[in-house]
């Protein structure tokens, strides 16, 4: 149930593109047409559920504080965290090289149409972003991470692809000169936005054996809610 | 003898003045630190080129940290920085670094300047270091960074390198204050922390300022969605008054 709810969660509720915003240059830039966006949006979702749990090892076992334990216990009081982000980019970097070389093998034809992009989901923030939200959010086990990834993947899957439609249909319509182009897609991304928001009143609950988890469950849930909904805190500041 | 003096004090004069021209005209030729074309590097991405809403590279962490004017000046500050020196070290091992491992030596330059940034923070600003979380880390993966060592500092020297980061990155800056300015005036009332607009009481007669008259904040502008809005209006503000700027379709 966790799972699902974490699954969820990360689709809807905390969208990549319409809750933080991240990876918006290469969502603006690849969301012409429905064929790229999909072929990027497929290649994110790929390198998300493989860079997070990687990522969630090195976290876990090199990178935080008394991560170094399993060495030895002299080791334990190190605490390496201030490389995690030379560490998450160089995974992710290599990782990305490695996606290209599969999609140039395999399927030249997608590998010409992404053409630029796809080096460029090395610098997609989603891809860091979820690294980092992963580290915020202290995961108990790699399924968690995993399911974040996919879950996390699926989101900026479903937004690229949904403004790609769009797009396409909104070259027949009649928008002001200055905002044609970037001003209306902007917009209507934000529109979208706020239609995704309504995902937010969405709580998943257990059956009766697991209701008396949940108690546990939501004083967890806040906890790692705290760091991703500072918005609200800075509005009650 | 002192008209010879005079006269040769008179040629030297000369002479320097040749010089002077000659070292004018040979730096010309060079370009002087701030010549035209370098003062173009600094202002063109206010503008006519903005990273933002022309190039439109760096809107990730662009939109989610301008709730508050605060968090968004550090976080422009933080760009200036970090893009100014990004640059400046690129363009310096630029003929050294293989073509094929460059995007790998770029996001480790840029990430090794980040964790300085980052350890900064945290240690003289925690509580801005907190609200902006994860979007300082995000700073490596800010597209205006790796699109402008792409784009420049792979292709030209070290001071045009560092203008151009600059005035990039002041571009940046702009619209993150512009657009921060709205969202906290608007959604909040305050600036920088400050109630411009008064102060709201639990009753009218408690409040002073706007709030006397029944003024309320519009607490929408708080949540993400408007930050897009925003700099929707924003372009659309620029581009007509731009017009060269608007786009085909």
């Amino acid at each position: 149930m966790d799972l699902i709810n974490l699954f969820v969660k990360s689709i809807f509720i905390e969208n990549m593109i319409f809750a933080y915003f991240l990876g918006m240059c290469s969502y603006l830039a690849v969301s012409k047409t429905v064929k790229t966006a999909v072929g990027l949006g497929a290649a994110v979702i790929f390198v998300l559920v493989i860079t997070v749990p990687i990522n969630y090892l090195i976290d876990t076992y090199l990178l935080q504080a008394g991560a170094l334990s399993w060495l030895g216990p002299e080791y334990a009081s190190i605490d390496l965290s201030f490389l995690s982000f030379i560490m998450f980019i160089a995974v992710i970097a290599s990782m990305v090289q490695l996606v290209e070389m599969i999609v140039e093998k395999f399927s030249p034809a997608l590998y010409g149409s992404l053409g630029i992009f796809l080096p460029l989901i090395a610098v997609n923030c989603s891809i860091l972003g979820g690294a980092l939200f992963m580290q915020q959010k202290d995961f108990s086990g790699i399924t968690e991470a995993i399911t974040y990834g996919a879950g996390s993947g699926i989101g900026w899957f479903l937004a690229i692809l949904a403004i790609a439609a769009i797009r396409e249909k909104i070259a027949y319509s009649n928008v002001p000169a200055p905002l044609k182009g970037l001003g209306i897609t902007f917009i209507i991304t934000g529109l979208m936005a706020i239609g995704f928001m309504s995902f937010m009143g969405i709580k998943l609950e257990g059956n009766q054996e697991e209701l008396k988890e949940k108690t546990v469950y939501e004083s967890e849930e806040e906890k790692s809610d705290e760091a991703s909904t500072y918005i609200t805190n800075l509005d009650n500041e | 003898m002192s008209t010879e003096n005079t006269s040769t004090e008179i040629s030297k004069e000369e002479k320097k003045k040749k010089e002077m021209i000659l070292f004018l005209s040979k730096s010309e030729e060079k370009e002087s630190f701030l010549s035209k074309a370098n003062r173009k590097l600094l202002s063109d991405p206010l503008d006519d080129n903005n990273p933002i809403t022309v190039q439109v590279l760096g809107i990730c962490s662009a939109l989610a940290i301008t709730v508050q004017l605060k968090p968004a000046i550090v976080m422009s500050l933080a760009v200036v920085f970090v893009m100014a020196m990004g640059n400046v070290v690129i363009s310096l091992i630029r003929n050294l670094v293989p073509n094929r491992i460059r995007i790998i030596v770029q996001l480790v330059v840029v990430a090794s300047l980040v964790i300085v940034v980052d350890q900064v923070l945290k240690a003289f600003l925690y509580d801005v270091s907190k609200q902006l979380s994860i979007f300082i880390g995000l700073i490596i993966t800010n597209c205006i960074i790796m699109g402008r060592l792409e784009a420049f500092a792979l292709g030209n020297g070290p001071w045009k390198s560092f203008l151009d980061g600059i005035g990039n990155a002041a571009g940046y800056g702009i619209i993150l204050i512009i657009v921060a300015f709205f969202r906290e005036l608007l959604g909040s009332g305050k600036l920088l922390g400050y109630e411009v607009l008064g102060h709201k009481g639990l009753t009218l007669e408690d409040s002073t300022g706007l709030y006397a008259l029944g003024y309320e904040n519009n607490g929408f502008f708080l949540l993400s969605p408007m930050a897009l809005i925003v700099v929707g209006v924003v372009i659309w503000y620029q581009r007509s008054r731009n017009r060269k700027l608007i786009e085909e379709n």
